[in-house]
């Protein structure tokens, strides 16, 4: 088909974030970004992608707003429990053999996954030993990472999710339920490092010994998925872990050969010890 | 234009309604069909292997990236949006449900009209909410066609009357005729 002149408006919009805030979604699977942008322009009320563009250009307080449409996403606590079970049964007892540990949560969006595996790791009694890197490109959703406080409307699914992942706390004992609110304990966060880091122009972030990075490659096209899947490989230690989401695959990656499958039907994967 | 894709979206009852129509499906019908079903959010795909068992063209669960095969069936994963890029292939993702659904109906035939255009035939089966009302409203907008299984015959009514409301183009249609009209469109 044509191209239409939508699209033609969200590359010109693509190029001109990348080229004034070097931002860059230009290899984000474009379905997603063009239903998140028309969202963003009925919301806004404009007639045309272009306006958008020409106001994200001409007043850099759009920016942060066209960045949550571009990059929200929706995670849980111990979302796919059976995932977090797996890291708990066959993952931590290899992370145990080591002195210290480095964790990667990798597009950590608001920090669901960050805080189910600081819980995890503290029931496992790793937490000491380890600390976290929880990296996005949103300093939106990194703050609200940092912060650790969820609606309390949505503490019984992730309580639900949290039992049904083997934990051996209360998912009570780890917050504060304090009005509509739950606050996550600060010792969950003490030994985390949040920082800005984009998978898609960043460099590799050194030896880690578990990287999880769920339902983010999904978002970005082949090409991307490829730089991404490397930057893992080149991220971890020999025998380090790499979870990603249960309906992402490394199978296509001109990088897989980096990996063993670790857990297959987890999506559990294994840096090749050589 | 002939059709190149179809699209198929259904709720509640749909799982009935998609046994009639999809093993009406002939072997060597010459368009990828993609299906979304509105079903609780566990990781295994049971309706894959249902259907597979019923079917005379081969189904799976639809995978990112994965290009587009003619004859296949495609069912969205639970927990997961399908969506269609410009370049014929699949793509999922993990946003926001939508109409309280993930999969969600809209966001299939929202992004098919917009890959296939006038090159697409959407269906809207039984079920109990709005779901792709909207999506068939895209489609039709694009020049595709639409069908509407007749909400007398419908298990659930509330999907396939709003989606007759907001896409009033679509074709009314008794279940056991879509396959057969279907083939006909795409051979003829």
């Amino acid at each position: 088909m044509n191209e239409s002149i939508e699209d033609i408006e969200i590359q010109l919009l693509l190029d001109a974030v990348y080229r004034h805030y070097h931002y860059d979604f230009r290899h984000y699977a474009r379905a997603s970004i063009k239903r998140r942008l028309l969202q963003a322009r009925q919301q806004w009320g404009y007639d045309s992608i272009s306006e958008i563009q020409s106001a994200v250009l001409h007043d850099e307080t759009i920016l942060p707003q066209l960045l949550n449409f571009l990059t929200v996403q929706v995670s849980e606590m111990f979302r796919d429990p059976s995932y977090f079970r797996a890291l708990r049964e066959k993952v931590v007892p290899h992370l145990r053999t080591y002195p210290s540990l480095k964790v990667w949560v990798a597009g950590c969006s608001h920090g669901e996954e960050l805080y189910s595996l600081a819980i995890l790791f503290a029931e496992e009694g790793l937490a000491e030993r380890t600390i976290f890197y929880a990296t996005d490109i949103n300093p939106a959703a990194l703050r609200a990472a940092q912060a650790g406080v969820y609606p309390l409307d949505r503490i019984r699914l992730f309580t639900e999710n949290h039992q049904l992942s083997g934990g051996h706390t209360s998912l009570s004992e780890h917050y504060t339920a304090n009005y509509n609110r739950a606050v996550f304990d600060k010792s969950l966060r003490e030994r985390t490092v949040f920082s800005d880091h984009s998978l898609v122009t960043d460099a590799a972030f050194g030896e880690m010994h578990l990287i999880s990075c769920r339902n983010v490659l999904i978002y970005f096209d082949r090409e991307l998925q490829d730089r991404v899947v490397g930057l893992f490989g080149e991220s971890l230690a020999r025998g380090g872990f790499l979870g990603i989401g249960s309906k992402e695959s490394l199978r296509f990656s001109t990088h897989a050969n980096l990996f063993s499958e670790f857990v297959r039907e987890e999506k559990i994967y294994r840096r090749k010890l050589r | 234009m002939s059709v190149r894709a179809v699209v198929i979206g259904a709720s509640a009852g749909g799982v009935q309604a998609l046994s009639q129509m999809l093993p009406g499906l002939p072997v060597g019908f010459p368009v990828p069909v993609m299906v979304v079903v509105h079903i609780p959010p566990k990781k295994d795909n049971a309706l894959v292997d249902l259907f597979a068992r019923k079917c005379a063209l081969p189904v799976k669960e639809a995978e990112d990236k994965e290009p587009l095969v003619p004859g296949t069936i495609y069912f969205a994963p639970p927990d997961y949006h399908l969506l269609v890029e410009a370049d014929e292939t699949l793509a999922l993702s993990s946003d926001e449900t939508i109409n309280h659904s993930r999969p969600a109906i809209d966001v299939l035939f929202e992004t098919a009209a917009d890959a296939f255009g006038p090159a697409l035939a959407a269906i809207i089966l039984t079920g109990a909410n709005h779901d792709g009302a909207q999506g068939l409203r895209a489609v039709c907008e694009a020049g595709g066609f639409g069908f509407v299984q007749d909400p007398a015959t419908a298990e659930v009514a509330t999907m396939p009357e709003a989606a007759r409301v907001a896409c009033p183009g679509a074709r009314t249609m008794a279940l056991e005729d879509l396959a057969p009209v279907l083939q006909a469109m795409i051979e003829g």
